[in-house]
């Protein structure tokens, strides 16, 4: 310090002075308040009317979930209960309705001693999905992976093991015909693939079907489509309509992509059919008018017809997807995979298919969210959706009569679960196969 | 001129057909367009043998018979004695107001919500997400199903609007400055009146309103000339640099010939009132249509407001801040820089969100209201006993419906898409 200075300046500081706290406007819960609730007059005036908006929400709906009866058989006795416990007047929820009938949410009218049949259906799902989701799990499940639909099929309607059995045999025989003509000749071996398990169906699967029937008779007790309801039909429909629809979806975003004229008209044709009408429509064309257009005579599982008819639906909206995420790349992979020299189906496979898949993963998860959705409108063809079908069934006797809010609330909240956890999981799956570095 | 890519020329040979890439896509779409045909063929002569077998055949003649069957909601005037083809045409009309009555407010809620969601307000924006989530997650049909549990189950009888002798009190009192009357069997709105009304011209298919028709002649004139005052503005301003003050002028152009019209024309609107035990003088809304409404509004402005958010966070604050920088002001900066390019990325979206909605609109079926699938792909067919007339005929009347629409979409589309070199 200059001697000027020490003599101008009576007193110099030598110590630092301690900070002082910020003032109490700038931190904690009141700078977050003044931030994030009360930043201008606007946003105050938004608080006040989102704090109205909870608090009536709150007024109308707490005491009513307050005033839950569980234990009740009807639902005069849940309000006898009700008016006991709180007074005249009081409005309460009855639980008691899902007590009672949760199986019939759950199960439709499957038989309730062969319960653990769908429920095992459901839990081998998750085995026969691990290995596709999860890739560091050993390839072998995949084998599981693939006999699990017939699997599925025969521990869900039961019955004979042959028919389900002589169905997966036509599978393998087409797919041994291709690996044993495919060293000979690729073209005889595709041909082949195809028609030797036609063949099989047609003419060989009857005779042995009854052979092996009388030889080693293994069933099991048999369930009509008509006792499938609630969410094992819902759940039965989506799972099957998504499995059957990805590779139709595939193959049709390849042929609106193709240079070939006739191929392109074709798919767009069906695709913007499809997209066209509503899936209701398409529903009546199930249970009314494929009767028409299937040889006389021949009549089939409504089920199977829905699921049919959900699939082409499906796999139009999957199609568009696909074909999204295949124009998202870059011109040069297609160029690179013909600079390799890869043919049409070898560079799809390992160049581009990978690539515009996982670009599209998102829209799919959103697809059959969608179509999971959809599939309560089957009630619409008499079949027992839990939304409706199962809920107007319940309605339909005295004791319930005129139940509205609780199963309303109660099928609501499992598909929000569903749901929302279905998207959450579609932007996990987006963050972790993200490559690019933004 | 022979180089070392072309083929050696040894004459065709039948392989080549596979082999040669030049003839093999000709081979594959001869094989698919066999295969398809043979597919067709199929189909047509199964259908053709089991109409034959059920002694049925294929005409559209039930179209012309009569009907016999009322529908309570009509946009153009129909009886039980009309055809089966004008209930298909009412119900196609019903189809069309409940969609276009549902993208409307949809557009306007989902607009609300996007908007709000982004807002820096913690608390309206956890709302506005719940709302989102919960309406996007769970079927519509529910949506639907709960405004009509709600309608029918909550709201009071028409009786109860009554005003007690005694107590001078009625149980429920009206909305809206006693205009609006929700009741458990339809919702009573006010009814528009002309006192000096110009008439209508009949015509076979339905009466056009003149009243009406002169209200949209007014409007389109009102509407090019104000296009032309902002022309003339833009030039005046091009070439001295000078922008002459116009709102006034265009808001006097855009609304003043219309109000004189109406006020010309006495257009008056006549509040429903309670007589006896129903409301009269206004209009009745059945409750199915406004369940369906509802339900498909709530349900489609989640999506909306989902596209809307995503618009607006694609545009980068870069341009914003690259607008500020050139010196425009905020609204200019709004107008020319921001919803340009924030509406090129939620037009089309919005516009399949659109024909969800229109598709969805065949819910009504669950409610009972009677649009095309009601009564084409309802009534009628049963009553006709004609399952792949009336079905096919549906099909292809939405089918139109969608394609008209998103024909639309693609004429914007081409008019707003990059020009790139």
């Amino acid at each position: 310090m200059s001697d000027t200075h020490a003599q101008t300046v009576a007193y110099v500081r030598d110590t630092m002075l301690e900070p002082k706290p910020a003032p109490s406007t700038q931190t904690g819960a009141v700078k977050w308040l003044r931030d994030n609730l009360f930043s201008s007059w606007l946003n105050a005036a938004l608080t006040v009317a989102g704090l109205l908006v909870v608090y009536l929400l709150f007024t109308h709906f707490f005491p009513w979930f307050r005033h839950s009866v569980w234990n009740a058989d009807s639902l005069k006795e849940c309000r006898d209960i009700i008016t006991g416990e709180f007074g005249e007047g009081a409005t309460g929820a009855c639980w008691g309705v899902i007590r009672e009938r949760w199986h019939q949410f759950m199960f439709g009218f499957y038989p309730p001693e062969l319960y653990w049949r769908p429920v095992l259906v459901f839990v081998l799902l998750f085995v026969a999905l691990a290995p596709i989701l999860f890739t560091h799990l050993p390839r072998a499940l995949l084998s599981f992976s693939a006999i699990y639909p017939l699997l599925a099929i025969w521990l869900l309607w039961g019955g004979s093991v042959w028919p389900v059995v002589m169905t997966g045999a036509g599978f393998v025989l087409g797919y041994l015909a291709l690996k044993l003509l495919g060293n000979v000749n690729g073209i005889i071996a595709g041909i082949a693939a195809f028609a030797v398990p036609i063949l099989f169906w047609m003419f060989a699967v009857g005779p042995i079907d009854d052979l092996l029937k009388q030889i080693v008779p293994i069933s099991i007790q048999s369930v009509d489509s008509d006792e499938f309801g609630g969410f094992l039909l819902a759940i039965t429909i989506g799972v099957g309509g998504i499995v059957m629809s990805l590779p139709l979806g595939i193959i049709l975003a390849l042929g609106r992509q193709s240079d070939m004229f006739l191929v392109k008209s074709f798919s767009v044709i069906f695709i913007e059919f499809i997209r066209g009408v509503p899936l209701i429509t398409l529903l009546f064309v199930a249970s009314l008018l494929l009767n028409y257009f299937l040889p006389p005579g021949t009549s089939f599982d409504i089920i199977l017809r829905v699921m049919i008819l959900v699939t082409l639906f499906a796999a139009a909206y999957i199609a568009e997807v696909i074909r999204g995420g295949l124009a998202a790349l870059p011109r040069g992979q297609y160029e690179a995979a013909d600079a390799l020299g890869l043919d049409y189906w070898k560079a799809q496979r390992f160049i581009i298919l990978p690539q515009a898949l996982k670009i599209s993963i998102p829209g799919i998860v959103s697809t059959f969210i969608g179509m999971f959705k959809d599939t309560t409108l089957v009630v619409f063809v008499g079949l027992f959706d839990p939304l409706k079908g199962i809920p107007d069934f319940i309605r339909s006797v005295f004791e319930w009569k005129g139940i509205y809010w609780e199963p309303f609330i109660f099928v609501g909240a499992i598909f929000f679960i569903l749901n929302f956890s279905m998207s959450r999981y579609s932007m996990y799956l987006e963050r972790k196969l993200k490559r690019d570095h933004r | 001129m022979a180089t070392a890519s072309d083929a050696p020329n040894q004459g065709f040979r039948l392989s080549q057909l596979i082999y040669d890439t030049r003839y093999r896509s000709l081979t594959i779409q001869v094989v698919v367009f066999i295969l398809v045909m043979g597919g067709m063929a199929w189909l047509i002569d199964n259908t053709v043998q089991n109409l034959q077998q059920l002694g049925k055949d294929f005409n559209f003649g039930f179209l012309f018979n009569r009907a016999g069957y009322d529908i309570g909601q009509q946009l153009i005037p129909y009886t039980n004695d009309s055809t089966h083809g004008r209930a298909m045409l009412v119900g196609l009309l019903n189809t069309l107001w409940v969609s276009l009555l549902g993208c409307v407010a949809a557009t306007v809620l989902g607009i609300v919500i996007g908007v709000l969601r982004l807002s820096n307000n913690w608390l309206v924006g956890r709302l506005m997400t719940v709302y989102v989530e919960i309406f996007r997650n769970i079927p519509v049909l529910l949506w639907i199903l709960v405004a009509l549990a709600f309608l029918t189950e909550v709201t009071p009888a028409p009786a109860a609007y009554r005003v007690n002798a005694e107590t001078g009190e009625a149980q429920a009192s009206m909305l809206l400055f006693d205009n609006v009357a929700i009741t458990n069997r339809y919702t009573a709105v006010p009814a528009a009146e002309f006192t000096r009304g110009l008439g209508a011209i009949e015509t076979p298919l339905a009466p056009i309103s003149l009243n009406f028709l002169a209200l949209a002649v007014v409007v389109i004139v009102s509407v090019w000339a104000n296009r032309r005052l902002v022309a003339h503005a833009n030039k005046l301003q091009e070439t001295t640099g000078f922008r002459p003050v116009t709102w006034w002028k265009s808001l006097l152009i855009l609304f003043g010939p219309a109000i004189a019209l109406l006020v010309a024309l006495g257009f008056h609107l006549v509040p429903p009132e309670l007589k006896g035990f129903n409301f009269t003088g206004g209009v009745n809304v059945s409750n199915a249509f406004v369940a369906l409404w509802l339900g498909l509004t709530l349900y489609t402005a989640a999506f909306i407001a989902e596209i809307v958010r995503a618009g607006i966070l694609a545009i980068s604050k870069g341009q914003t801040e690259a607008a500020f920088a050139l010196g425009l002001r905020p609204k200019r900066t709004m107008n020319l820089v921001i919803l340009p390019q924030a509406l090129r990325v939620i037009v089309p979206p919005l516009i399949s969100q659109y024909l969800n909605l229109t598709k969805n609109s065949s819910l009504a079926i669950a409610v009972g209201y009677l649009d095309l699938r009601g009564t084409l792909g309802g009534i009628t067919l049963n009553q006709t006993g004609r399952e792949l007339e009336a079905i096919l005929l549906m099909m292809l009347i939405y089918l139109a419906i969608s394609l008209t629409i998103s024909g639309a979409m693609n004429v914007y589309n081409k008019s707003v898409k990059l020009k790139e070199r």
